[in-house]
């Protein structure tokens, strides 16, 4: 394969993986997780 | 692990106490080189030449008051945020005198002349090979803790943490490769544009992922913390810190704008600049909004003022990158002291004040205080400083442009109309205010020594109990 072939398909991926988490962070199921994370500096016995 | 146990907090009280005394001789370098701009007199012996004191300058406040700085609250942070004790606390330990010992090095070989001549990267071949060991040990004891946390998740505030470890130890690899000509003498593997790429590859992601990954880290644990609310949007958090890892990485070649490097790398490079807008202002937004609701608590609490400022000067500093990297502004500022200004708008208020605010928030913890002696001589610290910065940057803002413009100034018949030393003349009074912005500064940096001293002495370190699972909180 051709050098320059290799590197736009790495930044293309590169891309779609970024649109991907993009997506996923806005979805319902991460909010969740979100919530609970956010309050782990909170935690404290 | 029991739960009777404690935290490693050794590692942490050492890096906090040592971030504030390099904090203290870096700034110092910087007050003693800004008056050699006035009065070259000052240049009193080769080893205390402007040209070697300033590499010696930047590697204080980044490497030393900054690094310590990082060391310190991922420490903290790291264990507070996974419930379990740091991995390998004896390694941890290593690093603390293993970056002493680099900072020493440091302030040794510089004067002397030593130096590859790399910005930000002067160190020579065999403190590079301690640094690489150091920071070796340093990702072994930080993603060894993270693997061994007891909590289901990964708190944010360690995801640029250990982003900013990563990306340091690639940057060091690649940009440090060279090729050794007697133990105090090496050159580069690169030549050419090439090294300068490298080089500006390096640098602009030193600051992207030392400077701002890593503080950014600070700003998610301690903001929060100090305003005892959950951050704003944990959301905008996650795509803040992927949207920086992706952009950042391409910014380095706004540098090397008008140079040998080809004009499609240097356009990429200011793209990938303004895109950086975005993630910086959206990560700004988070910290500062992160106060709705309890606006009053910046009222009267100095360390939340010292943490929104800073957030205010991340904002300020990200918004003029981007448009200095813009190719017709950058023929104006390039080479100015516009660009001085600006490093030190982020240096100065955002590293600086975000982690001079942690730090307040961090020593009485350390030492098993609920708060620092003095909360006036913080307000004071506050004010001091903020007013530093302004003055500091205003003036280099103004000198800068005020050079840029006579640089390129013509008479019709297309001579130069000023020369050089024309420039450097008009810039004195300019100088003297920075002077005494980067005085007041380091007098602020002296009330907060004397603070943490009045703190801990005769004190007993406290080490915290170790929290329960979070599960059991379920």
């Amino acid at each position: 394969m051709d050098i320059d072939t290799l590197r736009t398909l790495v930044t293309v991926a590169a891309f779609a993986s970024f649109v991907a988490i993009v997506v996923w962070a806005y979805s319902r199921g991460a909010r969740k997780g979100f919530d609970e994370a956010a309050r782990l500096p909170f935690l404290e016995d | 692990m029991t739960a009777s146990s404690t935290y490693s907090y050794k590692v942490v009280r050492q890096f906090a106490i040592m971030t504030v005394v390099w904090g203290i001789v870096g700034m110092l370098v910087g007050v003693f080189i800004a008056a050699q701009l006035i009065w070259p007199e000052l240049n009193l012996a080769e080893w205390l030449s402007y040209g070697r004191l300033r590499p010696l300058h930047t590697n204080a406040v980044i490497f030393a008051f900054g690094g310590c700085a990082l060391f310190a609250t991922s420490y903290y942070v790291v264990q507070r945020t996974c419930h379990v004790r740091l991995f390998l606390p004896g390694l941890a330990s290593f690093t603390f005198w293993g970056w002493q010992a680099v900072i020493v090095l440091a302030a040794v070989t510089l004067p002397l002349g030593i130096t590859s001549g790399k910005e930000y990267a002067e160190l020579e071949w065999p403190i590079d090979i301690l640094i690489t060991l150091v920071w070796v040990a340093y990702a072994v004891v930080f993603f060894g803790t993270l693997a061994t946390r007891r909590t289901p998740h990964i708190y944010v505030a360690n995801w640029f943490y250990g982003g900013f470890i990563l990306t340091v130890a690639i940057l060091h690899l690649v940009n440090s490769a060279e090729i050794p000509a007697g133990l105090w003498k090496s050159y580069s593997l690169y030549a050419g544009v090439q090294d300068a790429m490298v080089q500006w590859w390096y640098g602009h992601n030193a600051v992207g992922f030392f400077l701002t990954a890593g503080f950014l880290g600070i700003m998610y644990y301690f903001v929060p913390m100090q305003a005892e609310r959950p951050i704003y949007s944990y959301r905008l958090s996650v795509v803040h810190f992927w949207a920086l890892v992706f952009t950042y990485m391409w910014a380095g070649p706004h540098h090397l704008h008008y140079t040998a490097l080809p004009d499609w790398a240097q356009s990429i490079g200011m793209l990938f600049s303004l895109i950086l807008l975005a993630p910086s202002w959206g990560g700004m937004i988070n910290g500062i909004m992160t106060l709705s609701g309890a606006w009053h608590k910046l009222r009267d609490d100095p360390i939340l003022k010292f943490m929104i400022t800073a957030l205010s000067f991340y904002g300020m500093s990200t918004f003029e990158g981007p448009m200095m990297s813009i190719k017709t502004v950058n023929a104006l500022s390039h080479y100015t002291d516009w660009t001085i200004g600006h490093v030190h708008s982020g240096a100065l208020g955002w590293v600086g004040m975000i982690s001079i605010g942690a730090i307040y928030f961090l020593i009485p913890r350390l030492f098993g205080e609920k708060q620092m002696y003095s909360k006036g001589l913080i307000t004071a610290h506050f004010w001091i400083a903020t007013v530093g910065i302004v003055l500091y940057i205003a003036s280099l803002w103004i000198a800068g442009v005020m050079q840029g413009l006579m640089w390129r100034a013509t008479n019709v018949d297309g001579t130069l109309t000023y020369s050089f030393v024309e420039s450097v003349k008009d810039t004195y009074p300019y100088w003297s205010i920075r002077l005494l912005g980067g005085t007041l500064y380091l007098t602020g940096m002296l009330i907060m020594a004397y603070n943490v001293f009045k703190t801990v002495a005769g004190k007993k370190a406290y080490d915290a109990p170790v929290i329960a699972p979070a599960t059991a909180h379920a």
